[in-house]
């Protein structure tokens, strides 16, 4: 099979992501669609990997999981404390960050 | 003998600082030590003259060279004095007077709590005027020229908390400081072109400079001249300064201080010998002054007011003959000295008329004086016979020559400076009499005292009950004495320094002189002068001896109100310099505020603005962030894929 | 290596400075008196560095260099000519009249909380100021310099903003603010006229490779540094942007007349004789030191706006009716005298203009400090509030008399002296804008007599019927600068001295010569 394929399954992935981040509000659901972002991220650099025969790709990837694992650490217990004190998951509650 | 010059100056000087510093310990003997300065001052000065009579006229100078004051590179100012007939002639002039109105201010100020400070500010005029005329340089007699304007200001305004005073004597400053700057201007001027300021080198150069450079260093020492000696255009302090105590018109505004404009001249008399155009605008000056005091003096009913418009005119007299050349600079001088004997007695006089008349300065408010004060009649009345030139007296030989210089001077010039001398003599012989009338003689219209609240015009100095009527009576010994020995001047200085013409003898080294020979005859000028001094007088005694005077001045015609207000000069001040001043300043207050500072506030307003605008993009919402992101990057992304196509 | 005087010039001040803040809140006198302390010492050791100093010897003395950031040539430099020898003395000179000036005014009022230490600050503040500006008079090096001109501005900012005069007329949150308006305003002058130095610094780093001033000057003397023309005007420029902001020149003024108005009298001074002589003292040596050919280049646009403070300073001064912004506006015309003095490049006006920089220092010292305690007696700065104090109290009226003077130079006083040589050397070379420069001298007299008037003379108003005159303390503050006014105005002589052989060094840095006399005079 060819491996570019593989390419557009990352894009595809990447763009629903995307997609998600921009549309939805909940928080939980935002933060899937950023983990599915990472994981486009990943598949297309295991694919690269594959097609240029050498391992930087795969190290990348692993690289990347483990920099989501933490993020998804930081990230629900921002989100679980921002639920408690609001009793809502909303993104748009949570607009603090401007003067 | 040299080294005697410094203490000169160096006694007086002495006197001013142990005074104004010494506080009140010395309230009860401080006028004597002022007043012995003076004196030592007056001795070390006739030992210095004794010591020049005894050498040959040739070498009569004397220098003394004490440091050099600003060494840098290419400019050399010293503190060096130059002792010669001519400064001679004002260290007599000013120590003699000086030491006279000192004693004469020891019975004026005597009720005054700040007689210490007065006699410090008196000692502090006499150093710097003694300065000023012992200085062997320009930058030196500069020190002096301001250091009077600084002592004028003091005493002028000495009585503080009358607002007028206080006025006045800014007003002097201020006038003065305006011929300051051509005096500076001068010495720049002197500088660039000689590359020195000191009197030799500038005088005995001035052959090889151009004439229009001279003309132009002659003309800013008129300025200077003309500040100082209150000549037209910058005489209008004068009559204001006689806000001052009376001693301190007599000293400074009269005898001395206001004369240092004609040293100025006749000093650099080489510069104007050798530019014809300035100096015959040092005459015209001098003409133009000279009536122009004269009507203002005959209008005036305030005794010391009349007297300052006379100072006025006696001056343009003296600035007229220092504008003819070598055949007037004697004379400027030799009036000068006269003049310093019969003013400073007539103020002194007039000082003691208001003194015995509960400070009543108004003229209409005197009348048959001459019963109740005889020493001062008979002392103020040498004074007037002098003035108005009486022959035989100080006055007539001085001004008499003046006006036979002015014929002399030659062509149209000649017979309008010397007509214009005449008809100030006739003048002359008019307000004085109308003074000496209005004072002495006629009936008593004496007016019960005035409030002194209400009143500014009261000199603060003497204790003055309310609604009293004035007892006038002689004033003490200490007032007398000085105008007797004044009155002494008036009447016999002249005849000595005519005789054998001693006094032009004694100048010409440093002068030079000529013989002018008038076109009609010095008889024939002579006669005329007489003719004019008897209708002056005789018009006066018509006015004012054959009929009552009213206590309250008639409206009088266009010319009297004119004159009294000193011919609008000063409305035209107050309309062009100081409103105009008061404008420039609002306008340029609000220009400061609102265009200089404004452009500042303005970006910093701009710079706020354009922040407030781009801070809406922060809206905080956690998905915009997001789209900004993404678009950034596909920017990123599209713009590296293009460069790459490129 | 000889014993680093000039380090210590600058040190002792600033151990002052840490010493003064360590002390406890309780013992507010005696950080007061360890102020005082430190200041004397600083003054003796300027002292020192006076007599060390000989004005035949070198053109930059006690130097002192080490190597500081070596990846980019910076070192640390030090050395004086005579023109920095005569700043640092007025600068010694005047911080302990500062601070005895100032010896009340930074006292917490009764319901403050005892752990606050105001006094504290302010003193330490002041010394700090010192420090950096004995240390930008001494720098050789361009970095060095850069680094202390800026870093005076943080202590400055705090000594106004922090500090006012008590019982203001209006309300104190009113005046606060203003007050605050007036530092922020300060600052931000001043830091946009450093960056745009910062800027020239650095490109004067690019092109000649070095920062030492010696080392280019020398080289540009001999002829073998040579910048291209546009490059060194563009540097000229950026360096005399931040001076003229710090002297400063008409339009880059405005902030002096707020910063001063709102200051208490002592900072007042310090920053118009003191932190501003940096400003002017820059352009003798930096400007005309390192940018001979742009100076002259910029000469006729520079002198127009000396001329223009000259007259626009003084008309704007008669038209206040605050005293301090008077004061302020006057000295901003005087400033222009002392441009005008620098770039007339003649012997007379750079010697002139120096030792205004010093006399001017005293007179505005002598009348704003006089001033001081004339407001803080009436607690207003308004003109029109006073009126007749000199019956009540003419020990004050008279020493401010003589501050006056000496701010309309006064022959006899000092001012006169390096007034007269500002304008002879102007004239020598510009005849026209030295005769209107000339005009300052009556507007001068004007506001300053206008002053006196209204505030000294006149009726005694009701509220300073029981004005007290001047305490020994304050008579201790003044007597010391009337007497150096008058000693300096009389005999000059050991001032110009010192400063003589430095314009002569300046004067061929600029590779320029006075005029000659129109004619040789006759002895």
């Amino acid at each position: 099979m060819n491996p570019v394929n593989y390419l557009y399954l990352a894009a595809l992935l990447f763009t629903i992501g995307a997609a998600g981040v921009l549309i939805r509000r909940n928080a939980i659901v935002l933060f899937m669609c950023i983990e599915l972002m990472l994981n486009a991220c990943n598949l297309a650099f295991v694919t690269f990997s594959r097609m240029h025969g050498n391992l930087d790709g795969q190290i990348i990837a692993f690289f990347t999981m483990v920099v989501a694992a933490a993020e998804v650490v930081v990230g629900l217990a921002i989100i679980v404390s921002l639920f408690r004190t609001r009793h809502s998951a909303s993104v748009d509650d949570a607009s603090l960050m401007k003067l | 003998m040299e080294n005697l010059i410094a203490l000169l100056v160096a006694a007086p000087l002495l006197g001013a600082a142990v005074l104004l510093c010494g506080g009140r310990r010395l309230d009860k003997t401080g006028h004597w030590l002022g007043t012995l300065l003076a004196a030592v001052s007056f001795g070390i000065g006739a030992v210095l003259f004794v010591d020049m009579l005894g050498r040959p006229a040739d070498d009569r100078t004397m220098d003394q060279f004490l440091y050099s004051w600003i060494p840098v590179e290419g400019f050399q100012a010293d503190v060096a004095f130059q002792l010669d007939q001519l400064s001679m002639t004002f260290v007599l002039l000013i120590t003699g007077v000086g030491t006279l109105i000192h004693v004469y201010s020891i019975g004026y100020m005597e009720h005054d709590e700040r007689r210490r400070r007065f006699f410090g500010y008196l000692n502090l005029f006499l150093a710097a005027m003694l300065l000023l005329v012992l200085a062997d340089n320009y930058l030196l007699l500069y020190v002096g020229w301001e250091g009077v304007g600084l002592a004028s200001y003091l005493l002028i305004g000495f009585w503080q908390h009358k607002p007028s005073a206080a006025t006045a004597a800014k007003k002097a400053f201020l006038v003065n400081r305006v011929g300051d700057m051509g005096l500076s201007i001068a010495i720049m001027l002197m500088f660039t072109t000689f590359g020195t300021f000191a009197f030799g080198p500038v005088l005995g150069s001035v052959g090889r400079t151009s004439e229009g450079t001279l003309t132009a260093i002659g003309l800013m020492l008129l300025l200077a001249a003309c500040g100082k000696s209150a000549q037209v255009p910058l005489q209008s302090w004068l009559g204001d300064a006689m806000e001052g105590p009376t001693p301190v018109s007599a000293l400074i505004h009269a005898a001395t201080m206001v004369t240092a404009g004609v040293y100025l001249i006749v000093r650099s008399g080489a510069i104007f010998n050798a530019s014809p155009d300035a100096q015959l605008v040092v005459a015209i000056v001098g003409a133009v002054t000279l009536l122009f005091g004269a009507i203002v003096g005959c209008a005036k009913d305030d005794i010391k007011k009349a007297l300052a418009g006379s100072t006025m005119s006696q001056i343009g007299y003296m600035v007229l003959a220092a504008g003819l050349g070598p055949i007037g600079y004697a004379f400027a001088i030799m009036h000068l000295v006269t003049h310093g004997f019969f003013k400073a007695g007539l103020f002194l006089g007039a000082g003691s008329v208001m003194h015995g008349m509960n400070d009543e300065v108004d003229m209409r408010k005197y009348g048959g004086l001459r019963k109740y004060m005889p020493v001062t009649f008979v002392t103020f009345g040498l004074g007037y016979l002098a003035i108005i030139g009486f022959p035989g007296l100080s006055g007539f030989w001085s001004k008499d020559k003046i006006i036979e210089a002015a014929f002399a001077k030659g062509g149209t010039e000649g017979w309008i400076l010397g007509g214009v001398a005449l008809l100030g003599a006739a003048i002359t012989a008019y307000y004085m009499t109308r003074v000496m009338l209005l004072t002495f003689f006629g009936e008593k219209r004496w007016q019960p005292a005035p409030d002194p609240d209400t009143a500014p015009s009261v000199e603060p100095g003497i204790e003055v009950h309310p609604g009293d009527m004035p007892h006038p009576h002689e004033s003490p010994r200490s007032m007398t004495i000085p105008m007797i020995v004044l009155a002494f001047g008036s009447v016999f200085a002249g005849g000595l320094f005519s005789l054998n013409e001693s006094f032009v003898t004694w100048l010409e080294p440093v002068t030079s002189f000529e013989h002018g020979h008038p076109p009609i005859g010095a008889a024939a000028v002579t006669g005329a002068t007489m003719v004019a001094l008897v209708l002056g007088v005789a018009l006066a005694y018509a006015q004012y001896g054959r009929r009552p005077v009213p206590v309250v001045a008639p409206r009088g015609s266009l010319l009297t109100r004119a004159a009294r207000r000193d011919l609008f000069q000063d409305d035209f001040n107050h309309v062009v310099l100081v409103r105009g001043g008061e404008h420039l300043t609002r306008s340029l207050v609000y220009v400061d505020h609102s265009l200089v500072d404004g452009a500042v506030g303005g970006t910093a307003a701009a710079v706020g603005g354009l922040s407030g605008r781009l801070r809406k993009l922060q809206n905080g919402y956690a998905r915009s962030y997001a789209v900004s992101m993404f678009g950034g990057a596909a920017v990123l992304v599209a713009a590296t894929l293009l460069m790459r196509g490129v | 290596m000889s014993f680093p005087l000039l380090t210590l010039t600058a040190a002792v001040p600033a151990a002052g400075a840490i010493l003064t803040a360590a002390v406890p809140a309780a013992r507010r006198t005696a950080a007061k008196w360890v102020a005082l302390l430190f200041s004397l010492a600083t003054l003796a050791l300027a002292v020192l560095v006076a007599v060390r100093f000989e004005p035949g010897g070198a053109r930059y003395q006690l130097t002192e260099s080490h190597a500081w950031i070596k990846d980019f040539g910076v070192r640390y430099e030090l050395g004086v000519d005579g023109i920095g020898v005569a700043l640092i003395a007025l600068t010694a000179l005047l911080i302990p009249f500062v601070i005895a000036a100032g010896w009340h005014d930074a006292d917490p009022l009764e319901t403050a909380s005892k752990r606050w230490r105001p006094t504290q600050g302010f003193f330490a503040l002041i010394l700090a100021v010192e420090a950096m500006v004995v240390i930008s008079f001494e720098a050789t090096d361009v970095f060095l310099f850069y680094i202390f001109f800026e870093a005076m501005l943080i202590p400055m900012y705090f000594l106004i903003g922090g500090f006012g005069d008590r019982a203001h007329g209006g309300s104190d949150e009113n005046a606060a603010a203003q007050r605050s308006y007036a530092a922020v305003k300060f600052l931000l002058y001043n830091l946009a006229g450093g960056l745009i130095m910062l800027a020239a610094v650095i490109g004067l780093y690019v092109v000649t490779g070095t920062f030492s001033l010696t080392e280019i000057a020398d080289a540009r003397a001999a002829g073998k540094m040579d910048m291209a023309t546009n490059t060194e005007r563009l540097l000229f420029l950026g360096f005399f942007f931040a001076f003229a902001v710090k002297a400063p020149l008409w339009p880059l003024h405005t902030w002096l007349p707020g910063a001063m108005g709102e200051a208490t009298a002592p900072v007042a001074v310090l920053i118009t004789a003191v932190v501003d002589k940096v400003g002017t003292f820059a352009m003798l040596r930096f400007c005309l030191g390192l940018f001979p050919e742009a100076s002259k280049w910029a000469t006729p646009v520079i002198l127009v706006l000396a001329l223009i403070s000259i007259v626009y300073g003084a008309l704007l001064a008669v038209g206040q009716r605050d005293i301090k912004r008077l004061i302020a506006y006057a000295s901003i015309s005087h400033f222009g005298f002392i441009i005008m003095g620098i770039f007339a490049m003649t012997s007379q006006g750079q010697s002139g203009a120096t030792l205004y920089m010093v006399n001017h220092g005293l007179s505005t010292a002598a009348l704003m400090l006089v001033a001081g305690f004339l407001i803080s007696r009436r607690g207003s700065r308004l003109i029109a509030d006073f009126g007749g104090v000199q019956k009540v109290a003419p020990v004050l009226a008279g020493t401010f008399l003589i501050g006056g003077l000496a701010t309309l130079s006064l022959p006899g006083l000092a001012p006169f002296v390096s007034e007269f040589l500002v304008l002879v050397g102007t004239f020598s070379r510009y005849p026209v804008i030295g005769i209107i420069a000339t005009f300052g001298i009556v507007l001068a007299a004007l506001y300053t007599l206008v002053l006196y008037q209204r505030t000294m003379t006149g009726p005694v108003k009701e509220e300073v019927r029981s004005m007290p005159d001047l305490r020994l303390r304050e008579l201790l503050v003044v007597t010391p600068l009337i007497v150096l006014l008058i000693g300096l105005g009389v005999y000059p002589k050991p001032l110009t001295e010192i400063v003589n052989p430095a314009v002569e060094h300046t004067m061929s840095d600029v590779k320029q010569q006075d005029p000659a006399p129109e004619v040789e005079a006759a002895k």
